[in-house]
């Protein structure tokens, strides 16, 4: 449904933008109908600029992004499909008018004059587990960070949208509302939609997505179906992220050294090798590329 | 014990009315011990953590003590709390990465910020404690925007921990950071605690996996009030507080998987501390509650060390 | 406010009732709109209750105040309070229309600028930074000196032209910073064009901010008007509060001893002037909550 191909985003920086700095760097992968896929970085790894790529926020600057088989461009009729639910839920919301603007600014602009509107929102609603007398008719800071961002789901299921960009978006949320959101997200998936959602957190993109596709420094360093990248990660950063994670009923163990690795990271050649069936990893040659130095993400980021 | 807090109340003054932000608190530190604060959002933790430092002008001291090795922290008195501070209680805030004077070179501002509270700079010391969080000493030479956002946290650390203070509050510190900055910031802080730099310290996050990793006991707030305390492990594994456990039962662990095992959160939401509700607090929500938590429960020591504010517990 | 609204329980203030709050409190925002209002009802009111124009000769010259001349007359018999009340008028027209000029000028520039931002920004950029280090009064001299000034109308839209700059620089600043805001993403996502964005999303945010724009350019219009009409280059025709000092200064008021005749357009322009720097600073107080004292 929505194919990356070598997407790259090459930023002018300095005066004159004399230099370039490279945050996205040869991206590919797809999202089908009825799938969570979870992307994952950390801080600088380019995941949200892909997602404001794939929304036709930020033009790509080489590569394409195709939806059915058609190439981005951002308008009316790809925002019927695609939609995007963002991470700061208070800065979502112009706080100067009640909360559920939102609504109206999609009725104004995809359904003038729909008779049965309220029924469609109370629909939309329920299907994101709100009841229209708690958050209809309020400002933004009376509402909770949770109802906030459901309600911004429920504007995209308006639309009928096949896909989701949700970037970071239990983020700001307290570890009890949060769950629900995911939870959310994962039912979405009956409907036959499509998410992306983009995370640093490594346990919340477990929990939810069927593959997963880990970046570092704007390049996929592994990705493939879940189980495997993290049941079996093969590549140095992302065992060095897990060992980091911290959990509930294990302390930390130290990473395994990442000097010794599996497979030698290209520094983002954009080439994957597909390690197993649904497992894709970073590296220039499968076998025999043991010892190959890495530059281990420093602790100091 | 290094720090007893005695049914703190403290207020915050606001349009609507007094917010009861902390609404009578009473918990102890031990020497050496690492203390986990956790809870949402509003629950407490961050005025709790200030309020043993300084109050700022919208915050007022309601009622109870704090105490620390014995001697009465004068809380409410923003002058007479000077001497305190940095020398036996200190701070690491929450935004403490754009703490630092840009326009300062970091030694030069260490400097002068020792001279302010008559102390003079030893540098090898400091030296020393840069080695320990592996800073490298050049850092001193350098503005604060040349060091990444893990760097700072722990060039703040160093600052605050500089005089040896009795007791450190680390204020969500590690919630902007990546998984493993937030790691070795995390170490770091039990670093200090090891060498002896600081006594005692209390670790308020939102994040209790993490918490469990460095700390050696944790307290759950909940709505201004403390829901249960209890060695570290005995939280995780064996929570009786019904909101610890929903709360810890609604954490994602990497393994745990949506398709595999359902996870859910807690409904409704916490009470506004405007006008909180009589009783138990957590009574709305709470999936036990009977005719009894309408009285509000006491904070009991079930066990040794494990306290907890539930009658059914 | 609908039915439903009235219908909900006491909601906590709002930001506008907030704001409401705060400005009924603001000693300075009250003393600054207060005076405005009392000169803006004489500007408006006082001409429609004098009866004589303001270049008719109605008594003995170099009168002081009395009663039948309440500030007395200058050296051609003219009464001073009849050209003060006509010339308050024209001092406020001169205010809001160039104000107002410049404010929409500036508006359009800076939003424009701060919401497109690329080789948009950088060629309105461009325009900002030329028009602000033109030596404004004395490109007016010049202007004035070779067309001539007839009218107030035109005396504004030179001032117009040439004072919106800043107020674009500021508010293209302002827009840059809200553009990044996800509502604005969310506007985008729900396929809404670029105005509708800026006047529905952007605009609303800083309204307060454009507020006082446009107030600080309505002082600085009075002010520039004041200072071409004292050194000559006012309108010729009807009265104004600089154009009465111009007179008293061009025919020895001060050392006369006349000190009715430039003593009330001296004070009123400062009044005015004053009364809306302090009306913003108390407007800035009531917005800006790290200002309000606690």
């Amino acid at each position: 449904m929505l194919r990356l191909d070598g997407v790259t985003k090459v930023y002018k920086v300095g005066a004159f933008g004399g230099k370039t700095m490279t945050a996205v760097d040869r991206v590919s992968f797809d999202v089908g109908i009825g799938e969570v896929v979870s992307l994952i970085g950390e801080s600088g790894s380019g995941k949200s600029t892909i997602g404001r790529m794939i929304l036709g926020l930020v033009p790509s600057t080489a590569g394409s992004i195709t939806f059915d088989g058609v190439a981005v461009k951002p308008g009316k009729a790809y925002y019927r499909n695609v939609q995007g639910v963002f991470q700061d839920p208070f800065s979502s919301y112009n706080p100067v008018f009640k909360a559920d603007r939102v609504f109206q600014m999609i009725r104004q602009e995809y359904f003038p004059g729909v008779a049965d509107w309220d029924e469609r929102v109370e629909a939309a609603l329920a299907a994101v587990r709100l009841s229209p007398g708690q958050v209809l008719h309020k400002f933004p800071h009376q509402l909770s960070g949770g109802q906030l961002q459901r309600l911004l789901i429920a504007r995209a299921l308006l639309l009928d949208i096949k896909l989701l960009v949700a970037d970071e978006i239990t983020s700001m949320l307290d570890a009890s509302t949060r769950i629900d959101v995911l939870n959310l997200l994962a039912d979405l998936k009956s409907r036959g939609l499509g998410v992306l959602y983009i995370t640093h957190d490594l346990s919340l993109g477990n929990y939810l997505a069927e593959r997963t596709v880990v970046l570092r420094r704007g390049a996929v360093v592994e990705m493939g179906l879940t189980d495997l990248v993290f049941g079996g990660p093969l590549h140095p950063y992302t065992r060095q992220l897990l060992s980091a994670v911290p959990r509930l009923h294990a302390a930390w163990e130290d990473a395994d050294p990442v000097d010794t690795c599996l497979y030698h990271d290209k520094g983002g050649s954009g080439g994957l090798l597909e390690a197993e069936p649904g497992h894709f990893v970073a590296c220039a040659a499968l076998p025999g590329c043991r010892g190959a130095a890495v530059s281990p993400a420093s602790p100091s980021g | 014990m290094s720090l007893t807090v005695n049914g703190l109340q403290v207020y915050y003054r606001t349009l609507k009315g007094e917010v009861k932000a902390l609404d009578g608190v009473s918990f102890s530190v031990r020497d050496g011990e690492i203390l986990g604060l956790a809870g949402e959002s509003g629950c407490g933790k961050t005025t709790l953590g200030k309020s043993l430092i300084r109050m700022d002008g919208r915050m007022r001291h309601a009622g109870g003590t704090v105490e620390l090795d014995g001697e009465r922290l004068p809380i409410a008195d923003d002058a007479r709390m000077n001497p305190y501070r940095f020398h036996k209680v200190s701070l690491i805030p929450q935004y403490s990465m754009s703490a630092m004077n840009p326009t300062r070179k970091i030694g030069k501002m260490v400097g002068e910020l020792l001279r302010s509270r008559g102390v003079k700079l030893d540098r090898a010391d400091l030296e020393a404690r840069l080695a320990q969080v592996e800073l490298p000493r050049e850092v001193l030479d350098r503005y604060p925007i040349e060091l990444s956002g893990g760097m700072k946290q722990r060039m703040v650390m160093v600052i605050s921990t500089l005089l040896n203070p009795s007791l450190l509050v680390a204020d969500e510190i590690t919630s902007a950071l990546d998984v493993s900055t937030q790691k070795a910031v995390a170490r770091a802080l039990a670093g200090f605690r090891d060498t002896g730099f600081v006594k005692s310290m209390i670790f308020i996050t939102h994040d209790i996996s993490l918490t469990y990793q460095i700390a050696d006991s944790i307290m759950i707030m909940y709505a201004g009030k403390l829901a249960e305390k209890a060695p570290a492990r005995t939280i995780v594994t064996a929570p009786r507080h019904p909101y610890t456990r929903m709360l810890i039962d609604s954490l994602p662990e990497v393994g745990v998987r949506y398709g595999d095992k359902k996870l859910s959160g807690i409904p409704g939401s916490p009470p506004s501390l405007l006008d909180p509700p009589t009783g138990c607090r957590f009574r709305d929500r709470c999936p036990l509650a009977f005719d009894k938590c309408a009285e509000e429960p006491p904070a009991l020591e079930v066990e040794p060390d494990h306290f907890v504010a539930c009658w059914k517990a | 406010m609908t039915v439903l609204d009235t219908a909900l329980p006491p909601s906590p203030p709002t930001v506008r009732r907030e704001a409401l709050y705060f400005a009924l409190r603001n000693g300075k925002l009250l003393v600054g709109l207060g005076v405005i209002t009392v000169f803006l009802a004489t500007g408006l009111l006082g001409p429609m209750l004098v009866a004589a124009s303001p270049n008719d000769y109605v008594g003995l010259p170099m009168q002081p105040p009395s009663s039948e001349h309440w500030f007395g007359t200058n050296t051609f018999g003219q009464d001073i309070f009849v050209q003060f009340v006509h010339g308050l008028r024209t001092t406020f027209a001169v205010g809001v229309l160039g104000g107002g000029l410049a404010a929409i000028i500036g508006m359009v520039v800076g939003f424009v600028a701060g919401y497109r931002g690329g080789l948009v920004d950088e060629v309105l950029n461009m325009l900002t930074n030329i028009i602000l280090v033109i030596p404004t009064l004395a490109v007016l001299l010049i202007i004035n000196a070779y067309l001539g000034i007839r009218s107030v109308g035109v005396q504004a839209l030179f001032i117009g032209l040439t004072s919106w700059p800043w107020a674009a620089r500021a508010i293209r600043a302002q827009t840059f910073s809200l553009r990044s805001r996800e509502f604005v993403d969310l506007a985008r996502l729900s396929g809404a064009r670029a105005w509708k964005i800026i006047v529905r999303e952007i605009a609303p945010n800083m309204s307060s901010y454009l507020f006082m724009t446009f107030i600080l350019l309505f002082g600085g219009s009075i002010l520039i008007a004041s200072s071409l009409d004292f050194i000559g280059l006012g309108p010729t025709e009807g009265v104004s509060l600089g154009l009465m000092l111009q007179n008293a200064h061009q025919w020895s008021a001060l050392h006369l001893g006349l000190w009715w005749w430039f003593i009330p357009p001296g004070a009123g322009i400062t009044a005015v002037v004053g009364a809306l720097y302090v009306a913003n600073v108390g407007l800035d107080e009531v917005f800006n909550p790290k200002l309000r004292e606690t």
